[in-house]
């Protein structure tokens, strides 16, 4: 590709601009609203010059607080669980090929990937109801244990196929216990594998509305389900300064996220 | 201890099939049992309630609108073909299909440009690019739409002083907006991804072979590429078909969509065993959908 001989000057002189469209339908939308959250004007779409004072007000919002901390919570005890359950489905996928239920797991493992969110949401509330779990935080983070363990073993599983299992066989050969070949073999090296799932599973687990809409409690939601039913009311500026900063946290992922993997290329 | 239970087997692997066949059965439990935990959790908290929509969905309907499991009936099933539903199914399926069909077309140039930059780190650095909007919270990504089709929004003050559009909020086109915003990044990834680990030299072979640009691509690029072509499509045409969000936030009561429409039964509307039935056929298609993948991903290896 780098000759350039596949395309002709004028063709790639077009893809050129055809990328840059669509960077700009990309990031213009969210360069508006980030511009518009430190805006003075009380009226989204007017431009009252600089000003703080959503920020302020968001920190204020007690509502808003509480949905923020359950959101935390979620996030990190669903992230936890997931990927140690996803980590150890990985490797039982991926590194032991034959035993009893293999493939009927292998497909199970998938199925929460590919299934739209409204349907895993309904599937979820039916089944709280019918095995009569009371709504609330735990059932928001049972439900997001359910989706993110798929994510991390799929993560891990790509990391752990690009492996030498020569490394872990030899480490054994020279007596180094299963447990031990695990903690000082196998684990640093699928480790950047096991992170960029667990960012994976946090991201997801901090974006969700549509399951945690449904399977939420009265009293307890979450920082996008709150911030979600205030859209739906009205638009103000506030949530323009909540949107803000929950792109900034996104960002601060991508980044860790890319962090991770450059350390993991580096091992290889 | 180790020492002791773990390498005589080992080492006399080959030589006795008795000790061959234990140590086998021995890593066939071991698999087993770390897919254990993730395995109960996935029967308990995925199987199961999938197994409970299907029954939802031939169960009869308390007043609450919750299922009564005393009498079993089709009510659902053929409420599905009245004329509103079914009208709700055929917009969400051209939607999610000329989105998909966008996606593509404007995706597929984009993921091609940026594969064919010549330096690793330009390509990194776009691909960083492509990532952050991929990661950013869906909600807020919408949400952004919102503001800029709002009644005050540039969008819509760019269409009044040109006199091309009016207001946008609220109507298909801004659901339609949404979606494409909202997926174009899960049709990128998987293109450039394909077209990455692409080998170029084929090309070039064809090319000196006195293909043109156009057959080359045609014959070489484009087959090389399909996988990631069908990987994006169905991430885009998937969640499109049961999108809930971008509805619900910028579309009003003439653009309702599955996905809402299914949310609906469970809350307001109070039907769950015809919410049921929406999903099951949801997942039909899905299904469907997936297994055409795995065809022809099959196929193209």
């Amino acid at each position: 590709m780098t000759e350039g001989t596949a395309t002709p000057r004028w063709v790639d002189r077009v893809l050129t601009i055809n990328g840059w469209i669509v960077f700009l339908f990309l990031y213009l939308p969210i360069l508006v609203l980030v511009a518009y959250s430190f805006s003075g004007s009380s009226t989204v779409g007017i431009w009252g010059g600089f000003s703080f004072q959503w920020y302020r007000q968001m920190f204020g919002n007690e509502a808003l607080m509480d949905s923020l901390r359950n959101s935390l919570v979620v996030a990190l005890i669903s992230t936890v669980v997931a990927t140690v359950l996803g980590t150890a489905a990985g490797i039982a996928i991926d590194r032991y090929r034959r035993w009893l239920g293999r493939r009927t797991f292998d497909a199970l493992l998938y199925l929460p990937v590919i299934i739209p969110d409204v349907t895993m949401a309904i599937m979820l509330l039916l089944w709280f109801t019918t095995i009569n779990l009371a709504l609330g935080l735990s059932t928001i983070i049972i439900s997001h244990i359910a989706f993110n363990i798929s994510f991390v073993a799929i993560v891990v599983r790509s990391r752990l196929a690009h492996l030498d299992p020569s490394l872990e066989e030899a480490a054994m050969d020279l007596y180094a216990s299963r447990w031990k070949t695990f903690r000082r073999v196998t684990l640093p090296l699928i480790m950047p594998g096991v992170l960029g799932g667990a960012l994976l599973a946090l991201t997801l687990s901090l974006d969700d509305v549509v399951i945690t809409q449904l399977v939420q409690g009265p009293g307890a939601t979450t920082l996008p389900v709150f911030v979600f039913g205030l859209i739906k009311r009205s638009v103000t500026p506030e949530i323009n300064a909540v949107s803000t900063v929950m792109l900034i946290a996104s960002m601060v992922l991508v980044f860790v996220s890319l962090g991770f993997q450059r350390r993991g290329e580096r091992y290889d | 201890m180790t020492l002791l239970d773990d390498k005589p087997d080992r080492d006399t692997e080959a030589a006795n099939p008795e000790l061959e066949r234990k140590a086998e059965r021995a890593e066939s439990w071991r698999g087993f049992f770390h897919a254990l935990p993730s395995f109960v959790y996935l029967i308990f908290f995925f199987a199961l309630p999938l197994v409970i929509v299907l029954v939802v969905s031939f169960s009869g309907r308390k007043g609450t609108g919750s299922p009564s499991f005393d009498d079993w009936t089709l009510d659902a099933y053929r409420k599905l073909f009245d004329t509103t539903v079914l009208r709700i199914a055929w917009r969400s399926l051209t939607m999610a299909t000329l989105n998909t069909v966008i996606c593509l077309a404007i995706g597929y140039p984009f993921a091609y440009w940026l594969a064919t930059r010549s330096k690793q780190s330009t390509r990194n650095l776009l691909l960083v690019l492509v990532l952050i909007p991929f990661w950013s919270n869906f909600l807020v990504r919408t949400y952004a739409w919102r503001i800029l089709l709002d009644s005050d929004g540039p969008i819509t003050r760019i269409g009044e002083a040109t006199g091309l559009w009016g207001k946008l909020l609220f109507t298909q086109p801004a659901v339609f907006l949404g979606l494409l915003y909202g997926y174009l990044p899960f049709m990128v990834l998987p293109l450039y991804a394909a077209l990455e680990r692409m080998d170029w030299s084929l090309v070039e072979a064809g090319r000196d072979l006195y293909a043109t640009g156009w057959g080359a691509f045609r014959r070489i690029t484009w087959p090389l590429s399909r996988p990631g072509v069908i990987a994006g499509s169905i991430l885009v045409f998937i969640p499109s078909l049961g999108a809930y969000v971008t509805p619900a936030i910028l579309g009003g009561a003439k653009t309702t969509l599955l996905g809402d429409y299914i949310v609906t039964q469970f809350t307001s509307a109070r039907n769950w065993p015809f919410g049921s039935a929406v999903s099951v056929v949801i997942l039909t298609v899905m299904l469907i959908a997936t297994l055409v993948y795995f065809r022809t991903g099959a196929r193209t290896l």
